[in-house]
Parts: structure tokens; C-alpha cells; sequence
């Protein structure tokens, strides 16, 4: 079972939710809908489970055009984000609810609930009422109300949002596991990154209605496309730094006048050979790719520390060269001082160059 | 959740000077209350004595006199027509209010459920119609009523009733379908429900509170109301408050004894209702003060 979605797009009024998307999502495959909050990610969420019409494009669950069908003949299992659970009725009650429409028997709907009930380990919790239980095991029985029919697919909306830290973690992995036990293609909506990039196989990340990615979760934090991906993704956030090419030459190294006056001189993608002499461009490192050292060396830049924010086995320094904070991690032992003038040399290799167009220079 | 601020009072743990305190104010809400059913009780020179006499010999000739006349005439005591007021009151103000509140439902879901261009007009233009003074619109009714044919039928005051209630319902109620989170509704439609079901069986279980209080509201306000009974009634469908006003006057002036006694009966109808409805009215008038 795939989902497909061909240019799909919503208005509201004047305003465009969700401009012309192409998506597919595999059979058994789970991907993420990454973005910032009003980027469109539920509505297209919304628009796969049949609870928004779309108005343009197609959507196909298992190769048929949907588009027309009613939330319930579209056969999709959703989790919502503030768990949807039915008031009136016990947690029994609500795992079974689905399977009335089914029209199973008395017998098979007691089984399929104690089926999932033991998945969950919902077993002591079977008679309560939601209004009884606690935020994670609201989130189980949400997700157990959706895994226990045998839908085309699942989506989830901001599944987690709702926990608390230690929780998320665990409910992460569970999660997790019952979505690999399930083998069906999941569309998992949420705005916060560590969870799509544990439990995503690929990531689509959106903005403004719009998707500016999609790759695996390795892709997207490696060679993200453009610097609104790049700049989303990962903490502390890429250090962004505009720049102006002045000269490429052997073995792919280039020479950039950095703007506030410092020249940098550091190897990047051949593909950066293309670009024009004195191109703008924007160089994007990551801040556990930068080092910071105490001599002036060709592939850095001179800055003062700012401020250092210990983060435990880390720390996180912000420097400043004149014209950006340049954020660094480096290893807690490291002995640094506010106030410190020093080089920040980027590693050699693992720096984005973005062109004008914002878009990733990579061959 | 963290608490800020005070401390929430705990029941049963107050001061004796806040019972004393709430003691007095509801000893001044009930007393009017005490006194008219004391009243009904007493022989006609025991209730017009000065001073007013609180012990006294109890008598239920009161509410005898409710339901049957001396005569003159006949051997034996008459029926009054006060059986039938009091059904027509009951059967009035129930109708009424219940037709009120199943379009008010209806309507308010529609309002809080489907925006519409011009909505917020249309909830405005409903309540325009409630804040005109009876008096106003009286005449104009009369009128229409008279040409009708309406005028003196159940079906005259029923139908002015239930208009003059709807606005309240559809106010209240949309505000009990808002307070509702709209993703049970969804997670409904995903799991199997059509619309109807998702109304039914998802929507309304869960503003039944707030329905109960409507529907009291909705019969304190009605059963109460004078004006328009007085005007669009006709013998057979005269209801209380008009039969007591037409008591008065005559060869034995005000028979307040009498009137007591009526009042007493009037009243317990809606304390029925009340004490039954009374976990769902303390629900329906806090429904939405609660964060979810």
C-alpha cells in the first residue's frame, strides 16, 4: 500500500496552504513531514485522511485516486495530536470503536483488543475512562485505536508534542517499534527534529506550503539543498556566513572574502568551481565542524568568544568575527574564556556552499 | 499544572463567620419564598394580621379552595379549572422550550460547526429578537394572532414560545459545541462515522450537561412569563400566572391565602425539574470555566 500525492494543493480563501506538493510514501515506509508551525504539514495530512478537501491535484491511497472519497471509505488509521479520545467511553470502548464499522463479531473485536491492549501494555488501564489516564497512556491508546484495524496506512499528527522530555523519549521508541511491526507507509507529522530523525526512514521537509526536501534522515542532515533546510535542521542551528567568492583553484579550494573583511581559505565542493568570480554566496558549517585554535591559520577566522553556554558532556561557544555569530561545540574540557580572542578554523571538507538563489552548489 | 497565587478554599474547611455570612444572604433570598408557603397555610385572618404572625393553627383549606368552589347554587362544591391551567402550563413551557432546544441544537451545531459567510450576522440577527420588550411587539403579535387563528390555541402560544426561546438556545448551546475539541470529531469520521453519528453518538453525549441547563433556563424564563399568556390565551389555554391574576379582584378583593397556595404548587414542577437536573446544571453553568 503507497501514498501518492501529484501536485496536491489547498486554498483557504486567498491564501494557499499547501502549493502543488509531489510526495510518495512506500509501502511500509515511514516519513516524516518536517517544517514550522503553519507550513501546511497538517492540512496535507489532513487532506490524505479525507478530513479537508483538496483543491487541486490528486491523491492516491494504493494506486486509486481518492480525492473524492469520505474520511471513512478512505480506510486510513489517524492519530491526532490531542489524542481524540472518545470521553464517554472506557479505553476498551475506544480501541473497539473502530472495529464496530468493520461489523466484526462480539468475539473478534474482544480479541483484537487484547491483542493490542498487550502491545501496549493497556491491559491494566482497559476499563478506565480518558479523562483517568495519564498523558502517556492517552498517547497509547490513541496510537493503539489507530494500529488496531488493518488500514491502507497510518498517519500521525505531532504525536509527541504533548509529553514531557522523559516521556517522549520512551514513547520515541515505542513508537517506533510498533511502526516497524506494522510495515505500512506512515506519514508522521511534527515540527520538532530529533523525532523525525529517529523515527523517519525519509524526511520531507516543508515550508510555506511548500516541500523543500525529502531524503533520509542522513541526506537531509548532510547535503541539505538549500539554506532554509540547512538552517532548519540540526542543533545548535548551522552558522550561516555571507561570503563573496574570489578565486577557486586546485584541489577544489576556494578562496572567499567573507563579509567584514576576513579572507577564507578552505576546500569545498567542486561543483563551487562553476560559480563566477566574485559570486555572493553563503558558506554554511555546522557547529560541531568548527575548531577553535589560538593561532591565525588560513582556513579560519579571527573572532572573540562572547559567551559560552555549557551543555554537560559539551560546550557551546558563540564567537563573533565582526559581522556573525559563529556558534562552535567543542569538548567540555576545552579552556576557553569570555572575552578570548581566537581563530575558528573550519574542518576541512564539510562546508555547504549556497549560491545566491539559496540553493546547495554540489556536483 | 502549578498553582499561582492563593490557595484554593477548601469545602468544609471554612470559618463558622463565612457560614454565618452565606447563612443570612440565602435566609434573605428564601425568606419571600418561607413566607408564601407559610402563608398558604394560613386561615385568611391569620395571613392579612398585623403583626404578621409566623406560628399559627395550619389549615389546608388554601389549597382545597385551588381546586374546588363553593357554590351557591349546587349542593355539592365545584371543580375549579386549575387541573387544566397547571397542565397547560406544564405542557406550554415543556413543549415549548424542548421544540426550542432540539432546532436550537440543531442550529447551534450548524453555527459552531460549518463557518459560513455572514454567520456572525446571522447569530446577531437572532438575538436582535430578544432585545425588543415584550411590549413592544405585542400588538403586532396580537394582530397577527387574531388573523391567524392562532390566537387561544395551544398551538398559537406553543409556537411563540418555542421562537421566543430559540435565540437563547442557539447561543448557548454553539457555545457548549465550541468548547468541544472538533479532533474527536475527526478521529470519529476516520474510525467509520458518518455525519449523523458523529452528531448523535459523539457531539451530543458529551454537551448533555450544558443541554440540561438550557432546558431549565429555558422553563424558569418560560413558565414565568405573563405578558403574551395574558393576551394569546383563551379559556381552554389559560396557564397559571394568568388564572392567579384573574383571582384577584372581585367581591373578596385579594385572597392571598389563596394565591399562596397556587404559588406553592406553581413552584414545585420546576423544583422537580431542577433537583433532578441539578448535577447537570452545576456541570452546564460551569461548562467551559474549567481549562480542559
Amino acid at each position: 500500500m503507497t501514498i501518492e500525492l501529484q501536485q496536491l494543493t489547498k486554498q483557504f480563501g486567498q491564501l494557499t496552504a499547501v502549493d502543488a506538493i509531489d510526495l510518495e510514501v512506500g509501502d511500509g515506509e515511514v516519513l516524516c513531514l518536517l517544517g514550522p508551525s503553519g507550513c501546511g504539514k497538517t492540512t496535507t495530512l489532513r487532506m490524505i485522511a479525507g478530513l479537508e478537501w483538496a483543491t487541486g491535484g490528486e491523491i492516491k491511497l494504493a494506486g486509486r485516486v481518492v480525492n473524492h472519497l469520505a474520511a471513512r471509505e478512505r480506510n486510513v488509521a489517524m492519530s491526532f495530536q490531542f489524542y481524540a479520545l472518545y470521553p464517554s467511553l472506557s479505553v476498551a470502548e475506544n480501541l473497539a470503536y473502530p472495529l464496530y464499522a468493520e461489523g466484526l463479531s462480539g468475539a473478534q473485536i474482544k480479541h483484537k483488543v487484547a491483542q493490542v491492549a498487550r502491545v501496549l501494555q493497556l491491559d491494566s488501564i482497559l476499563n478506565r475512562l480518558p479523562g483517568q489516564l495519564a498523558e502517556g497512556e492517552k498517547q497509547r491508546v490513541a496510537v493503539g485505536r489507530s494500529i488496531i484495524r488493518e488500514p491502507n496506512c497510518f498517519l500521525f499528527d505531532e504525536p509527541l508534542s504533548r509529553l514531557d522530555v522523559t516521556l517522549r523519549e520512551e514513547m520515541r521508541g515505542e513508537i517506533k517499534e510498533v511502526l516497524q511491526g506494522l510495515k505500512r507507509a506512515t506519514v508522521i507529522v511534527t515540527h520538532d527534529q530529533l523525532e523525525a530523525l529517529t523515527m523517519a526512514d525519509r524526511i520531507a521537509v516543508m515550508r510555506a506550503g511548500v516541500i523543500e526536501q525529502v531524503a533520509s534522515p542522513h541526506d537531509i542532515f548532510q547535503m541539505p539543498e538549500n539554506l532554509f533546510v540547512a538552517g532548519f535542521i540540526g542543533t545548535p542551528g548551522m552558522n550561516l556566513v555571507s561570503a563573496t567568492l574570489t578565486d577557486f583553484g586546485q584541489n577544489n579550494v576556494g578562496t572567499f572574502a567573507v563579509e567584514g573583511g576576513q579572507t577564507l581559505t578552505i576546500a569545498v565542493d567542486p561543483a563551487v568551481g562553476r560559480l563566477e568570480r566574485g559570486a555572493r554566496v553563503t558558506l554554511g558549517i555546522r557547529p560541531r565542524n568548527l575548531e577553535i585554535v589560538h593561532e591565525s591559520v588560513a582556513d579560519g577566522l579571527s573572532s572573540v568568544i562572547d559567551m559560552i553556554e555549557p551543555m554537560g558532556a559539551e560546550t557551546l561557544a558563540h564567537l563573533n568575527d565582526g559581522m556573525h555569530d559563529i556558534r562552535v561545540v567543542t569538548d567540555w574540557r576545552a579552556p576557553l574564556e569570555e572575552g578570548d580572542h581566537v581563530h575558528v578554523r573550519f574542518l576541512p571538507g564539510v562546508t555547504h556552499v549556497f549560491d545566491a538563489h539559496e540553493q546547495a552548489v554540489r556536483s | 499544572m502549578a498553582r499561582i497565587g492563593s490557595r484554593p478554599r477548601e469545602i468544609g474547611k471554612a470559618g463558622w463567620g463565612w457560614t454565618a455570612f452565606t447563612s443570612v444572604v440565602s435566609l434573605i433570598y428564601f425568606f419571600p419564598v418561607l413566607w408564601i408557603i407559610l402563608t398558604a397555610f394560613k386561615t385568611r385572618s391569620d395571613a392579612l394580621a398585623v403583626p404578621p404572625k409566623f406560628f399559627f393553627t395550619p389549615t389546608l383549606q388554601n389549597f382545597t379552595n385551588v381546586f374546588f368552589r363553593e357554590s351557591i347554587t349546587a349542593q355539592a362544591a365545584q371543580a375549579t379549572e386549575f387541573p387544566l391551567y397547571f397542565f397547560n402550563s406544564i405542557f406550554i413551557a415543556g413543549t415549548s422550550v424542548f421544540l426550542a432546544l432540539i432546532l436550537g441544537t440543531l442550529a447551534a451545531y450548524g453555527f459552531s460547526r460549518y463557518p459560513l459567510r455572514g454567520n456572525d450576522t446571522y447569530l446577531f440577527v437572532i438575538l436582535t429578537t430578544r432585545m425588543l420588550p415584550p411590549i413592544v411587539v405585542i400588538i403586532p403579535i396580537f394582530l397577527m394572532f387574531r388573523l391567524t387563528g392562532l390566537a387561544g390555541s395551544y398551538w398559537g402560544i406553543i409556537l411563540l414560545y418555542t421562537a421566543f426561546n430559540i435565540p437563547f438556545s442557539v447561543w448557548l448551546v454553539k457555545s457548549f459545541f465550541d468548547e468541544l475539541n472538533p479532533e474527536i470529531e475527526d478521529a470519529a469520521r476516520m474510525d467509520g462515522a458518518g455525519e449523523k453519528r458523529v452528531f448523535f453518538a459523539m457531539c451530543l453525549p458529551q454537551i448533555l450537561a450544558g443541554l440540561a441547563a438550557t432546558f431549565v433556563f429555558g422553563m424558569i424564563l418560560t413558565w414565568n412569563e405573563f405578558i403574551f399568556a395574558l393576551l394569546l390565551t383563551g379559556v381552554e389555554t389559560r396557564t397559571v400566572p394568568v388564572a392567579m391574576a384573574r383571582t384577584m379582584g372581585g367581591e373578596i378583593g385579594v385572597d392571598y391565602g389563596l394565591l399562596a397556595a397556587i404559588v406553592t404548587l406553581f413552584l414545585i414542577p420546576i423544583f422537580v425539574v431542577t433537583y433532578i437536573l441539578q448535577n447537570q446544571l452545576l456541570r452546564g453553568v460551569t461548562f467551559g470555566t474549567v481549562k480542559k
